[in-house]
């Protein structure tokens, strides 16, 4: 039984610093979301214990803050890659702004979505980095992160001396009040979560259905890339 | 002997030894007031020269939709006392509850104070104006509130709200606000507003607010929202009593429990303490001897804008607004979450079933490849 036995080259896709700011997006976000929920809703931990013995309850809202700090240093620095990274990790992917984004999107929807059979079966149509969907709804998950950090920053800024996040104080005369402020904080938390369950569920799929290296490029940096693809002529 | 002026021609200090004060009294009040307003105590002499030159304060005070609590509240001001404000620091012209003239007198009053003291005079605002039908639902006098608030307005120096009726809507205003009630703010757009919000305000804020303008004939510093920082700039959580209780994670499971005997934090009984703006931490109520948290009752932020749509004011997570009662963030965001999770779990297997080819022909390139390994 001969087969066409397809070649992979491997593609360095994803630098350093983008592979660093995602796992740092992804530890500071479960920290974040868990101890989130806890100030939210504290567990009923009560001892019998004098107030001045115990400050549990300090310290998760410390956590809370200072690693809301971390992540939006994080992504200061991820706005400043979408304009020093390499071609995968500029700006411009996660815009659809021209006819080709919008011709991969509809295959993406199409094939990787609904499902539907890949009829004229072309290679262009496997993205190299993010496909511009995905890439599209990580810029959508960009502007959900500005509502989190700025009503965050607001609900702090009169507890805080410093300037940065007095900056943000606006935010609460824009939605009426702390309540409402608060509210929004805490129903935009979801927003990340049901992020999160898409987000591992379709690089799962992805690196099932085509079997080269989604899951791990994130680690290692690499995707394998057909040598059609590839000029020979460059090495 | 001096000769009596007219009341409103008087400087304060003039209406004080009139009534027989003698000047240490005088300086014993003005010392308090400056206490009371948060000055430092090098600001006395400033404050009692002002006292000494400036004229006493007109005052028109309106009242539309609401309950007269604002009004309750203030004459229960203990420090300073109420008869000491109105009667020796301002001139309260006009206030249909408290004056002795009623119907066309009362009226008259008004009118001529406001006409003589045209651009000088304070307008205190006691609840909300409705809107709806031409503003039906609230008339005085034959006039509705609308129109008495945009007259009263145009004439005055600054106008103070007090309540959140005034300042935010209040009761009036909540869902589904029949009458279309809006707060002062909305309808006067051309005036400096000082909002004093609360169900009702503490009375010492009240009179501390009122204060503050006739002694110095400036707004106080004001929040992003409108309120004197003085008395609005810290949440009633950081100035609470029980905050280290807060800090300590110790909480009041339910109001019948051995942790709320004991004065544990309230935040898990829906305490609004930490989100709502106002000074019951340090002023407390009836004359400093308590406030709801001290009672064992939590913060129901009645100083917050919309604090009756928050509700229920006995939990911690408030309902979605128009999404029916019992649709909390947290059980929206729930059903959203397993519906992602439910339609990842169905399109994994919808994939193994449409994909079949890829996948087959993925795995026989595989396998071909693994039977011609060479260095096994």
């Amino acid at each position: 039984m001969a087969i066409a036995i397809p070649q992979f080259k491997r593609v360095y896709v994803w630098e350093l610093a983008v592979r660093f700011f995602h796992w740092l997006t992804v530890f500071s976000m479960i920290a974040l979301i868990i101890t989130g929920f806890v100030i939210a809703n504290p567990p009923a931990i009560n001892s019998h214990a004098e107030a001045v013995q115990s400050y549990w309850f300090g310290y998760v809202r410390l956590i809370h803050f200072a690693t809301a700090y971390i992540l939006i240093a994080n992504v200061l620095f991820r706005i400043y890659w979408a304009f020093a990274g390499n071609r995968f990790a500029r700006w411009d992917v996660f815009l659809p702004l021209n006819r080709k984004a919008w011709a991969n999107i509809l295959h993406v929807l199409r094939v990787d979505i609904l499902l539907m059979k890949d009829k004229k079966h072309r290679l262009s149509n496997i993205s190299i980095g993010h496909n511009r969907l995905a890439a599209f709804a990580y810029f959508i998950m960009f502007l959900i992160f500005i509502v989190q950090a700025a009503t965050g920053l607001a609900l702090i800024a009169d507890n805080s001396s410093w300037w940065f996040p007095k900056m943000f104080k606006w935010v609460v005369p824009l939605l009426g009040g702390d309540i409402a402020v608060r509210y929004v904080h805490h129903l935009f938390t979801w927003l990340f979560l049901i992020f999160i369950t898409v987000h591992v569920y379709l690089v799962l799929y992805h690196d099932y259905v085509e079997a080269r290296g989604e899951a791990s490029s994130m680690i290692s940096g690499y995707k394998f890339v057909r040598s059609e693809r590839i000029d020979n002529n460059t090495e | 002997m001096k000769t009596l002026t007219p009341a409103r021609e008087e400087t304060f200090y003039e209406s004080i030894i009139n009534k027989g004060y003698s000047r240490r009294d005088f300086l014993k009040f003005a010392t308090y007031m400056a206490a009371f307003m948060g000055l430092e105590h090098t600001m006395v002499g400033q404050l009692v020269k002002t006292m000494e030159t400036k004229k006493r304060i007109p005052v028109i005070w309106e009242h539309f939709q609401e309950c007269t609590g604002c009004s309750e509240s203030f004459i229960r001001s203990d420090h300073p006392l109420v008869a000491d404000v109105i009667l020796d620091t301002i001139s309260l012209d006009y206030t249909d509850t408290l004056m002795a003239a009623a119907g066309h007198n009362a009226e008259a009053a008004k009118q001529q104070s406001m006409k003589e003291n045209y651009g000088k005079y304070i307008l205190i605002v006691e609840g909300a104006v409705p809107t709806k039908d031409g503003g039906v639902y609230c008339t005085i006098a034959g006039r509705t509130a609308i129109e008495v608030l945009k007259e009263s307005a145009a004439g005055a120096a600054a106008i103070i709200t007090f309540g959140s009726c005034s300042s935010w809507g209040g009761v009036q205003a909540a869902s589904p606000n029949p009458t279309g009630s809006v707060p002062v703010d909305a309808i006067i757009k051309d005036k400096p507003i000082i909002k004093v919000p609360g169900c009702p305000p503490i009375p010492e804020v009240m009179t501390g607010v009122v204060l503050h303008y006739a002694m110095f004939g400036t707004i106080p510093e004001l929040d992003a929202l409108g309120r004197p920082k003085q008395f609005y700039g810290k949440r009633v959580h950081d100035s609470c009593y029980r905050r280290p209780y807060f800090d300590a994670g110790l909480f009041a499971e339910s109001f019948d429990s051995e942790e709320a005997k004991k004065g544990y934090c309230l935040y898990k009984l829906g305490c609004r303490g930490p989100v709502t703006y106002n000074a019951c931490g340090f002023m407390e109520w009836n004359n400093g001897l308590s406030y709801p948290i001290k009672s064992g009752y939590p913060c129901i932020g009645c100083a917050e804008n919309n604090f009756w749509d928050n509700g229920p004011f006995y939990e911690r997570l408030e309902n979605v607004p128009g999404m029916g009662i019992e649709a909390t963030a947290d059980k929206i965001g729930k059903v959203v979450l397993g519906a992602a999770a439910g339609g990842a779990a169905l399109h994994a297997i919808a994939t193994n079933l449409l994909k079949h080819n890829e996948l087959k022909h993925n795995k026989r390139e595989g396998v071909a490849n693994e039977q011609h390994l060479q260095d096994q």
